[in-house]
């Protein structure tokens, strides 16, 4: 069996929702990953140093705000400065339908918006972290 | 002591064991029950049925009448049957002028109280050229900086009229500062000004997560803004203790009134501290809780917390007069409880929870929009959630008599059941230290926080049904929807009179008195309310106020628990 798979969740920018992303990092700790999460109201430079120094497989941003097409380009571009572009970055939240695309064309992996079931978001995030392979 | 019943409990007794052992079990024999166990949402057994048995220890004083201590079947002797609860749908989005826009329009369609959202940076207390507002101005709410954007906001409403709430925090001794500011200048009457701030900063580090400052400096705001407008606004509420976030945050509708009353008694005891009687502030204490889904539960829940209120003032904090006893709240439905999926069914959804909140004798009610799982509602969903409110009202005939639920036998044990419960944990509270060390620590995020859990799982396995999500779902279904749409020119119009209030005010008088500010602020015994007013007044920033007290103060950060 091989390493446990290493994920940083955060909220990014002043959205204070923070129901959603502790219900994903009970889930996922559940599951048995190593969770980190940031806690609320973190920059884009704060978040992307974290996920460099903790070398995580993926970088979950919670965001309820409507400021993710904001602050995802920002995240997308500091992971590439970084070195650190192979990082799978997924996002929760509410994010319209229409900015799906657009999100998924910046790089983000994975949406898991409102009602995904726990379980489901254990199995995409895992396909993810297979598809990528090791590192 | 006397109770609801006079039957004879012996002889009801042995009805409901004969009706048992005949009926029911016939029937069971028949066809099993949908479950073996029913529960509430928030987890109480319910039984089959309820018999005055479960009514028969409740004391008929606990249930009393409309209007009396205390005040189980209202706060008012006549209610609904005089004046309906005030239809308040809150509105905020882009700058002042576009949301005193949607104002005019509410108000056109017979909306009769205000309510206003605003943007996160001026829920933060950042102004809107800071780095951290960049995408957030005026996104969800009406973006506030300076008191000309407060007059933007409300040009061509008279304040003295209509009764304004609003939605702030960590903040909102600013906002309330700037609203005194403008009704001074328009020459108003500050003892007419009615509504509510809401400034409760304790379910913020709980559940809503908007704070600034550590706590106690965050308290000693609260505490400035009840005693201020005890003192020169007698019609205005300078707090909304609020359940609604604690339950929006994962809760149980039992720990949204427990923890709301355990914060709601940690302010009363910082007022009376300063030495202010308890019923010279007490009567303008606001509340405010969700309307959920568990119908027969929220009515119960509304009913036991008026009645654990009323208890708790008048039996710690010895309250002599009925208004300081009697609890009076704002409902909102649950916004966590809207889909994405069939979003029309939102209006079901919304209209029973409203439905709710009337039976439980709610003060003024803002009914959610079908389209709040995508975005900020739109005019069109903002009219279909006010005209709910006007059918409940002027169709059904249910505001016409008071309570008309009480003395029901399941809603009046739920009620006492939920008061017991309640009580149960303030004391829990007060053993492990009281309601400050207790978020310190963590333990009401943490309550919160396995509810929510278990929610999920609920929703997962199908335990907890939801239409749309989880039963009834539409593969393919594509969202035949427009939403509200985000100016893309907010900032840029925001920025610039930010811009202009800066370039034309009087620095030097600016600096003086966020000096002043400091000293006020290093005084307890001093309120903060005055200095804040003359700053806004001045052209101070919302940022420039918040930045200088957080060098005497600090900032505020948790320590997650999940």
């Amino acid at each position: 069996m091989g390493l446990p798979i290493r994920v940083l969740l955060a909220k990014v920018g002043l959205d204070g929702h923070d129901r959603g992303v502790k219900v994903v990092a009970r889930t996922l700790r559940d599951a048995g990953m190593d969770v980190i999460y940031t806690g609320l109201h973190r920059t884009p430079e704060e978040v992307v140093n974290a996920a460099v120094q903790e070398d995580v497989d993926i970088l979950g941003i919670s965001l309820l705000s409507g400021a993710h097409m904001t602050i995802c380009p920002k995240i997308m571009q500091l992971l590439e400065d970084k070195d650190a572009a192979d990082t799978i970055v997924v996002v929760g939240g509410v994010v319209p339908d229409e900015d799906v695309t657009p999100l998924k064309e910046m790089g983000v992996k994975e949406l898991l918006l409102q009602d995904t079931p726990p379980k489901e978001i254990v199995a995409r995030l895992e396909k993810l972290v297979e598809e990528r392979g090791p590192r | 002591m006397s109770t609801l019943n006079k039957e004879d409990p012996k002889q009801l007794v042995k009805q409901l064991e004969l009706w048992e052992d005949n009926e029911v079990n016939t029937f069971l024999n028949k066809q099993p029950e949908r479950e073996d166990n029913f529960y509430t949402l928030g987890g109480f057994p319910v039984k089959r049925t309820y018999t005055a048995l479960d009514t028969k220890d409740i004391p008929i004083d606990d249930i009393g009448l409309p209007g009396q201590y205390p005040f189980t079947r209202g706060p008012y002797p006549t209610m609904y049957r005089s004046r309906y609860w005030t239809m308040r749908q809150i509105a905020g989005f882009g700058t002042g002028e576009d949301t005193n826009n949607r104002f005019k329009y509410l108000i056109s369609q017979g909306q009769t109280g205000l309510s206003t959202d605003f943007d996160m940076p001026t829920l933060m207390g950042y102004d809107s050229d800071h780095p951290m507002s960049d995408g957030e101005v005026g996104r969800e709410g009406v973006a506030i900086d300076t008191l000309a954007d407060m007059e933007a906001l409300f040009d061509g409403i008279d304040l003295e009229k209509i009764s304004v709430s609003m939605t702030i925090n960590p903040t909102a001794w600013i906002l309330l500062a700037m609203y005194i500011a403008l009704a001074k200048r328009r020459g108003d009457d500050l003892n007419k000004l009615s509504g509510t701030v809401q400034a409760d900063i304790l379910k913020e580090y709980v559940a809503q997560k908007e704070y600034i400052y550590p706590i106690s400096p965050s308290v000693r705001i609260v505490r400035d803004c009840i005693t201020y407008c005890a003192e020169n606004m007698k019609r205005y509420n300078p707090i909304n203790i609020s359940g609604y976030h604690i339950s929006e945050a994962g809760s149980s509708p039992l720990h949204e009134i427990a923890f709301t009353m355990a914060n709601a008694t940690t302010y009363v005891e910082e007022v009376v501290k300063t030495g202010m009687d308890v019923d010279q502030f007490a009567p303008r204490l606001a509340f405010f809780f969700v309307g959920q889904a568990d119908f027969f539960e929220e009515i119960a829940k509304f009913r036991a917390a008026r009645r654990v209120w009323a208890k708790i003032m008048k039996n710690q904090f010895g309250a002599k007069k009925a208004e300081s006893m009697r609890l009076r709240f704002h409902c909102q439905t649950a916004a966590a409880s809207l889909t994405k999926p069939q979003y029309k069914v939102n209006i079901m959804r919304t209209t029973v929870q409203a439905l709710a909140a009337v039976l439980g004798g709610a003060q003024s009610l803002h009914t959610n929009g079908m389209d709040e799982a995508f975005a900020i509602p739109t005019e069109e969903a903002m009219k279909i959630a006010l005209r709910t409110q006007q059918v409940i009202a002027d169709e059904t005939n249910v505001a016409n008599v008071i309570d008309p639920l009480g003395g029901s036998y399941f809603l009046e044990n739920l009620t006492t059941q939920y008061e017991n419960k309640i009580f149960e944990i303030l004391d829990e509270v007060k053993e492990k230290g009281g309601t400050i060390k207790l978020i310190e620590e963590g333990w009401f995020q943490k309550h919160i926080a396995d509810f929510a859990y278990e929610t999920a799982l609920k929703k997962q396995d199908g335990q907890k049904p939801v239409i749309g999500v989880n039963k009834y779902v539409e593969e393919n279904e594509q969202a035949d929807i427009t939403t509200h749409p985000y100016d893309s020119t907010t900032a840029d119009r925001q920025i610039s009179r930010l811009q202009t209030v800066r370039a034309t005010r009087d620095n030097n008088k600016i600096e003086k008195l966020l000096n002043e500010l400091i000293e006020v602020a290093k005084d307890e015994r001093q309120n903060i309310m005055p200095i804040t007013i003359e700053l806004v007044d001045a052209g101070a920033t919302m940022g420039d106020i918040v930045e200088k007290l957080r060098t005497l103060w600090g900032t505020y950060r948790e320590n997650p628990v999940f």
